[in-house]
């Protein structure tokens, strides 16, 4: 059965039983998808709600976007290019992804459709078997063509989303905003990787020195978690800036992120941490109240 | 002593020392350094030294550590000894590199030092400029 090893589009015409060779069998085959479309397509609507996928869609969009996947497909049947779905597929990913479309449901659709489409064939060549295998050598590479088509396609569109967003993280700059004589608050929002971190205390030491700062109080209400170079990162500045002259208040840690540094075993008795940023700056201020009240006791006027 | 220029001053400012290096001290220079400066905290009668570190880019392990031994001498003969100007690079390169500098008291600049001096050693006259 060499003949079917090889899993080629066009099948060695020598000894062939049916009354097709192998240039005249996809034609033929688009032929028969396009002329059932409808009842195709409609099935395959029925298989996608059967198995739950795409839910964040209306029926409408559905019915749209299942006619266009449609005919995309056998579009890629007949002229085997897969460009035009390529870029149908990422433009797809672009509408859906902001909606919260999984990668598996998008797959998972694109498999049906194959699925669906594979049955209909069977079932119209089911009388003569060695034309059916012929059929689903000329059908089977195509389809799983599309199928890695779509799927590469929805995860690059995905990370590049990915890549976007986390460019425009690292685009916030982290603020150092004084807030009194010698008082800086350095809040701090969103995801701190090694990269921010960095950026932080490059941000948080030379703060101290422009501003003369001696208490310095950084919220991190905003910080999801941190990992354990970033919580090291993290009382290294503190120490750094000790070093400088400057105390530095941490207010607002999350219990995932009090848990991590408990975990690996951060020296915490230098960390001055405070609940929450109210009660920072008032320690903040109490700190620095204090420092002026003794001054204006021993050599004030 | 040593030969070669000092690249280090210390003078006295009412009962304080201020101690200021002018550029990376070699190991030889650090320990000269370490000895005229717990000297004069004896025959100046000294009751804090400001060691100004602000014109070096790099403080390496051996430095970090004297300054560590000169706080504690300093104590020993009756001194407070706080640090000052203390570059942001340098700070992180010393934390990174694990660094103990330990009780040692540290002040953002010479005004800050003094200032940190004064609450430290209760000294009811405060030194007249």
């Amino acid at each position: 059965m060499s003949r079917y090893e090889d899993s080629s589009v066009t099948v060695a015409p020598t000894g062939a039983t049916g009354d097709l060779d192998g240039d005249t069998l996809l034609p033929q085959l688009v032929a028969h998808l396009r002329e059932h479309r409808t009842r195709l397509r409609q099935e395959w609507v029925g298989r996608i709600q059967e198995a739950h996928l795409l839910q964040a869609m209306t029926t409408q969009e559905m019915s749209a976007e299942t006619t266009l996947v449609y005919d995309n497909y056998v579009e890629v049947l007949e002229t085997g290019s897969v460009e035009a779905l390529q870029h149908y597929a990422r433009d797809l990913s672009e509408r859906i992804i902001p909606r919260g479309v999984e990668t598996h449901e998008v797959v998972g659709i694109v498999l049906l459709l194959r699925d669906v489409l594979a049955r209909s064939l069977f079932e119209k060549y089911q009388r003569d078997f060695a034309l059916l295998n012929r059929v689903l050598d000329a059908y089977e590479p195509a389809a799983n063509r599309i199928a890695n088509t779509v799927a590469v396609s929805f995860v690059e569109e995905r990370e590049r989303v990915i890549r976007q967003q986390q460019d425009s993280i690292r685009e916030l700059s982290t603020p150092v905003l004084p807030v009194r004589e010698r008082l800086l608050i350095l809040p701090i929002i969103g995801v701190l990787d090694r990269e921010r971190a960095r950026q932080l205390t490059v941000q948080l030491l030379g703060g101290i020195r422009t501003h003369r700062a001696k208490v310095v109080v950084v919220d991190i209400t905003g910080v999801p978690d941190v990992d354990e170079s970033v919580a090291n990162h993290l009382v290294r500045t503190v120490d750094a800036s000790r070093l400088m002259g400057a105390s530095v208040i941490i207010t607002g840690l999350s219990p995932e992120i009090a848990q991590t540094l408990v975990t690996i075993g951060v020296d915490l008795s230098k960390m001055n941490t405070i609940g929450d940023l109210q009660g920072g700056l008032e320690e903040a201020e109490r700190l620095l109240g204090y420092a002026v009240s003794r001054e204006d006791g021993n050599g004030g006027p | 002593m040593n030969g070669g220029p000092r690249l280090f001053s210390i003078l006295r400012q009412g009962p304080y020392l201020i101690a200021s290096i002018h550029t990376a001290l070699d190991d030889s220079q650090l320990v000269r350094f370490q000895q005229d400066l717990v000297e004069r905290i004896g025959s100046d009668r000294a009751r804090g030294v400001v060691i100004d570190v602000a014109a070096l880019d790099v403080l390496d392990s051996f430095a970090s550590r004297t300054l560590r031994d000169i706080g504690e001498m300093a104590r020993l003969r009756g001194a407070v000894t706080v640090i000052v100007g203390i570059q942001p690079d340098v700070a992180f390169a010393m934390v990174e590199l694990g660094m103990d500098t330990g009780r040692v008291v540290t002040a953002l600049d010479l005004e800050e030092g003094l200032a940190e001096l004064d609450s430290y050693v209760a000294a009811p006259p405060a030194p007249r400029r």
